[in-house]
């Protein structure tokens, strides 16, 4: 690294989970509703309302925490962070606070690229709470009132804080991808960022190598309001910046100044710094009368164990191992969900070639779906007649530019392969009846068989072209091996 | 330790009330009593005692993932000291 | 006989054997109310309306022969901190004066249900914090036998409307006696069941793991009729207990046998009122004549019992009364004044130079808060929110708040020690008859000690009961209270009604 320090980031990342109601009331968590039309008198902690445990919600967060391999709690409660901000009715969130209902797990990260090692991030805790409203600001800050939406209020989220073991945007980035992909992998969350069911708080500081080699480090800096994997990465990466230039200005250690806390501005690409009174973190956790406590065996998490499935680590894995692809390929498979990976493998075990499969499913398949911003479950080819077309392509029947052509045509017609080719005009052209058609080009072209004994094997490509004028179904492979053979002869 | 007049500032704000100066001297001295007679409790040996949060204690209290309708936007706002017919209106959150 | 000498067991009778009418038994109720509320005032509000025509649709539905509900036609008093679709629940609290709930409480609406005519709400300490009723922001209530004295609280204007025979039942809370006290000062039958019995959805909370809804009545037999249409496991309250509710009217006539009665050592000490230790003493003498067994027992935690409460009470408190801020219903500060004073606050401290001082001023949000809050609670209910505050703030958690569990588990265990050895436990409710309105205002903490017999069974969750047991020499009642073990209303019941059969304590009525 060519900085002259480390940069150490622990992320604390919010989830909203994929319940049909909210986590205490019976109210849609559905996004995008006008606004204050998904409450109720318990949502909004209307006087002498009380609230009950969404079963979902805690399997769905119990879930989470055994593929994180956390320690799942025997006896977990319930706490109430109290403060008031207008988006919480009640003057305090429904969380966990010292007996959260896991803790100590891992994930396992690492960069196809290249870019860092393999390595475990540690997870302090995962917990369960409540989300609170939305809060919708005027641009003249201070001049007209603030407007609530209490939609979101008591929508179940999952808290999932790692330990302070990433050490560079990428890697942070890397935790994020891996994390959402886990989670939508589980069907947890959907970890939308747009529509917040994903949120990302980052704990950030330096560590610094000292004159006489003992390390410094700076004041941990909260960073808060990035709304996108690129805004964590690059907030990140500006905030190291920065921590450097304030530690070589004024020498603040950790310890010397309180915590704080910074805003990332997207648009002027900078952190900013946010006030932050200091009375409010005080926040008088105890436990809410209101819920009992949840105790769960050693056999249930068996029993969630045993259910969760294949993880996308160990899909990869098996991916790589069975179809001989290249962890970039695996990778690229994997972070596109179950349904393409399903897709992947039936092309791979139907075609026969799980390499080829792999190269057909990212760049035409994957491609078109971006195109039409269609899903792999919409998508019009199945793997049995793609399968068809890849193993034609093999064999030879048609090459490859010609094989994206046939796709093409199957795609806009529903047509399989053979029918697409035939209706194509292709088919296979008769060996002969090539070594004929090379003959006549070689004879032709006198200037070109001067360049190719020159040793300009690219000339050859000429060949190609006029042979493909003469008959589109000639294998270009094929011309040109037959026409060096000839001018070799020759 | 009595209580102090700036202590219990404090906790006014953290409580969301304000005191007039006459009031807070009175609860000053009137939290000071209380807080003084509840002492006691530290007399009494704790240490292997587990704490008792509910006055029946239960687990495992679930509801099923159900939606349930909503309720009326109009009749939800309807209490609202403020609001626009959509949204509750409060001061600017931001700061001044 | 007069309709307001009949119980509700007896009203029920005549209703269904068809010599009385709903509309008969409502309206005498409401006479009443005309001619007595105005000195006691129990009431807040006086349904007379709705009560009517209420009584009507049951009188009507009788008549035709199709089904009624177990309490039609009878007149039941609501505290005011149950939640009522459309209707005002105000707490006698300046914050909810004008609040309308936008649902049912599940007591409310099991009493809907029942076809109870809900004649009006009666005043209460506001939030039911207090003993005396003396803490309500909209009225006094007085003691029916006694209007100089407090009918105790913070059920006083329920305690008061049964013994003035305003209302042949009505419901209360009780959170460290708010029930029980106000029974046994009013000379009334009240009665807390064990924690979970029934529903607190929509109980506007105070201290939520200590509240619990229940009875008041003329007599444990009332009382059985009111608990049995109010109790059962509700899926809307986690805290609820699963249990089926037995048929309490139907065997409260079955004495108890081999009953065992223990006598607390730690209630009968210095402080205890001479007049009311002889009532409680001749009491147990009639329970002895029945054929009971007394036992001395001790609570060796008695004396922390009231400490452990004013922790566990306010910090619980503080946090459920977070909510009143203005911002989504009740009370808020007028903004312009507010506005008003900011803009002054700040021209005068930069007109003074001290302009670090203005970034410190509360911004319009908190200031919002810190009004409309100050303004809608009384003192009471800022005291104990100041003190729940502290408790619960960093530093102080372990001390108080996390003390208190622990001994609270102690104040358990001493229970379920006694239990072993005795099937109720009986004793004063409180320590002296009802005091002077305005005598211990000024006092906090000996308004506090007034719970001092009262706060356990709420610590431990179990169930109790006050019933009359006689009088003083100046005519004021004293309460006898039973307390049970865990789901033990059943036994209570009997046992007050074993009492009630042997004595007529529970049939007087007071001058007015
Ligand atoms: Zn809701």
């Amino acid at each position: 690294m060519s900085e002259p320090y480390a940069i150490v980031i622990g992320l604390e990342v919010h989830v909203q989970l994929l319940t049909a109601s909210k986590l205490f009331c019976g109210c849609s968590t559905k996004f995008g509703a006008p606004p204050n039309t998904q409450t109720c008198p318990i949502c909004t902690g209307m006087p002498g309302t009380l609230p009950v445990m969404n079963r979902r919600a805690f399997e769905l967060a119990l879930q989470a925490a055994v593929a994180l391999d956390c320690q799942i709690a025997p006896f977990t409660k319930w706490d109430r962070k109290q403060y008031y901000y207008p988006d919480l009715p009640k003057g305090y969130q429904i969380s966990q606070y010292d007996l959260p209902f896991s803790h100590g797990g891992h994930l396992t990260i690492s960069d196809a690229k290249g870019r860092f090692e393999a390595k475990q991030v540690g997870i302090i805790r995962v917990h369960l709470e409540e989300d609170a409203g939305k809060s919708v600001h005027d641009e003249q800050a201070g001049e007209a009132d603030s407007r609530i939406d209490l939609n979101r209020a008591g929508t179940p989220l999952l808290e999932i804080v790692s330990q302070p073991d990433m050490r560079s945007p990428a890697e942070a980035k890397a935790y994020l991808d891996e994390l959402k992909l886990l989670l939508v992998y589980l069907g947890v969350s959907d970890c939308n960022m747009q529509e917040g069911s994903l949120r990302v708080d980052a704990n950030v500081n330096l560590h610094i190598a000292g004159a006489g080699g003992e390390k410094i480090a700076t004041p941990i800096v909260e960073v808060k309001n990035m709304n996108s994997f690129r805004a964590v990465e690059r907030a990140l990466a500006y905030e190291a910046d920065r921590q450097f230039e304030v530690w070589r200005e004024t020498g603040r250690k950790l310890g010397d100044v309180p915590k704080q806390t910074r805003g990332w501005d997207d648009a002027a690409d900078i952190t900013r710094g946010q006030r932050h009174k200091e009375e409010s973190s005080d926040y008088r956790y105890f436990p809410d009368p209101d819920l009992v406590p949840v105790t769960v065996s050693a056999k249930q998490v068996e029993e969630v164990r045993a259910a969760l499935g294949e993880l996308p680590a160990a899909l990869r894995r098996r991916l790589e191992t069975t179809y001989g692809i290249t962890p970039y390929d695996s990778d690229v498979l994997v972070n596109q969900g179950q349904e393409l990976v399903t897709y992947y493998v039936e092309l791979a075990e139907a075609s026969g070639d799980g390499k080829m499969a792999a190269n057909w499913v990212q760049q035409d398949v994957l491609r078109t779906l971006n195109e039409q911003g269609a899903s792999i479950g919409a998508f019009p080819i199945r793997p049995p007649q793609l399968a068809e077309l890849l193993q034609k392509v093999r064999a030879g029947e048609v090459d490859t530019t010609r094989g994206r052509e046939v796709f093409a045509a199957m795609l806009a017609s529903g047509r399989s392969a053979a029918e697409a080719m035939r209706a194509l005009g292709i088919e296979q052209v008769d060996e002969s009846q090539l070594v004929e058609l090379c003959r006549q080009l070689v004879a032709a072209n006198p200037k070109l068989v001067a360049d190719v004994k020159a040793g300009k094997l690219q000339a050859a490509g000429a060949f190609i072209g006029q042979a493909k004028k003469l008959n589109a179904n000639v294998n270009p492979n094929r011309v040109r091996e037959i026409c060096l053979e000839l001018i070799a002869k020759g | 330790m009595p209580l102090t007049r700036e202590q219990v500032e404090k906790v006014s704000l953290l409580a969301r009330l304000r005191l007039a100066p006459e009031e807070l001297a009175t609860m000053t001295a009137q939290l000071d009593a209380i807080v003084g007679y509840v002492e006691q409790l530290a007399e009494l040996d704790t240490t292997a005692v587990e704490p008792m949060a509910h006055a029946v204690e239960q687990t495992n209290v679930f509801r099923p993932d159900e939606v349930r309708a909503s309720f009326d936007r109009a009749e939800m706002l309807a209490g609202a000291p403020k609001a626009d017919g959509q949204f509750y209106l409060v001061p600017a959150v931001l700061g001044d | 006989m007069s309709v307001l000498e009949l119980s509700a067991r007896r009203l029920l009778d005549e209703m269904a054997a068809g010599r009385l009418t709903a509309v008969e038994v409502t309206q005498a109720y409401l006479d009443q109310i005309g001619r007595h509320d105005r000195d006691v005032g129990a009431f807040l509000r006086v349904d007379a309306e709705g009560a009517i025509a209420k009584a009507s649709d049951v009188d009507e539905r009788r008549r035709a022969g199709r089904p009624v509900g177990r309490l039609g036609g009878v007149p039941v008093a609501v505290k005011d901190i149950l939640a009522s679709r459309g209707e005002l629940v105000t707490c006698a609290s300046r914050t909810l004066e004008h609040f309308r709930a936008p649902y049912d409480a599940t007591v409310i609406a099991k009493l809907k249900a029942a076809d109870a005519v809900l004649i009006g709400r009666t005043n209460l300490d506001e939030f039911a914090m207090g003993g005396s009723t003396e803490n309500s922001a909209l009225q006094t209530t007085r003691n029916p036998w006694d209007l100089s004295r407090i009918p105790g609280g913070s059920s006083g204007g329920s305690a008061a409307a049964v013994a003035a025979r305003m209302a042949p039942l009505a419901i209360g809370t009780d959170t460290g006696g708010s029930i029980r006290e106000p029974a046994g000062l009013c000379g009334v039958t009240g009665m807390k069941p064990t924690y979970g019995v029934v529903s607190r959805f929509g109980l506007v909370a105070f201290a939520s793991s200590l509240d619990q809804v229940g009875p008041l009545a003329t007599s444990a037999e009332d009382a059985a009729l009111l608990l049995e249409a109010i109790a059962g496991h509700d899926r809307a309250d986690s805290t609820s207990v699963d249990a089926p509710v037995p048929p309490y009217s139907e065997w409260i006539g079955q004495p108890l046998e081999d009953l065992t009665l223990g006598l607390v050592r730690e209630h009968f000490g210095p402080g205890l009122d001479a007049e009311v230790e002889r009532a409680v003493r001749e009491a147990v003498r009639v329970y002895e004549s029945l054929g009971a067994k007394v036992k001395e027992v001790s609570l060796p935690h008695s004396k922390y019992c009231v400490a452990t409460y004013y922790i566990i009470a306010p910090c619980e408190a503080s946090s459920n009364l977070a909510r009143y801020d203005g911002a989504h219903y009740g009370h808020r500060t007028d903004e312009k004044a507010m506005l008003a004073e900011r803009d002054a606050e700040r021209r005068h401290l930069e007109s003074s130079g001290e302009t670090a001082a203005v970034d410190e001023l509360d911004t319009a949000l908190v200031r919002m808060y810190r009004r409309s809050r100050s303004e809608g609670f009384g003192a009471e209910v800022k005291r104990r929110i100041m003190l729940g505050t502290y408790a619960l703030s960093a530093g102080y958690y372990d001390a108080y708040y996390l003390k208190a569990l622990k001994v609270r588990r102690l104040i358990r265990r001493d229970f379920d020690k006694a239990f072993d050895d005795v099937d109720l436990i009986a004793g004063p409710t409180t320590a002296a008859p009802a005091f002077k309105i305005g005598e211990k205002v000024d006092d906090p903490l000996a308004m506090y000690l007034v719970d001092l017999y009262t706060v356990s069974a709420n610590l431990a969750g179990i169930g109790g009961i006050s019933i009359p047991c006689g009088f003083t020499a100046a005519g004021l009642p004293i309460g006898l209270q039973l307390q049970a073990p865990p789901l033990e209303e059943d036994r209570l019941l009997r046992a007050a009604h074993m009492f009630q059969q042997a004595t007529d304590w529970h049939t007087r009525r007071p001058p007015l």
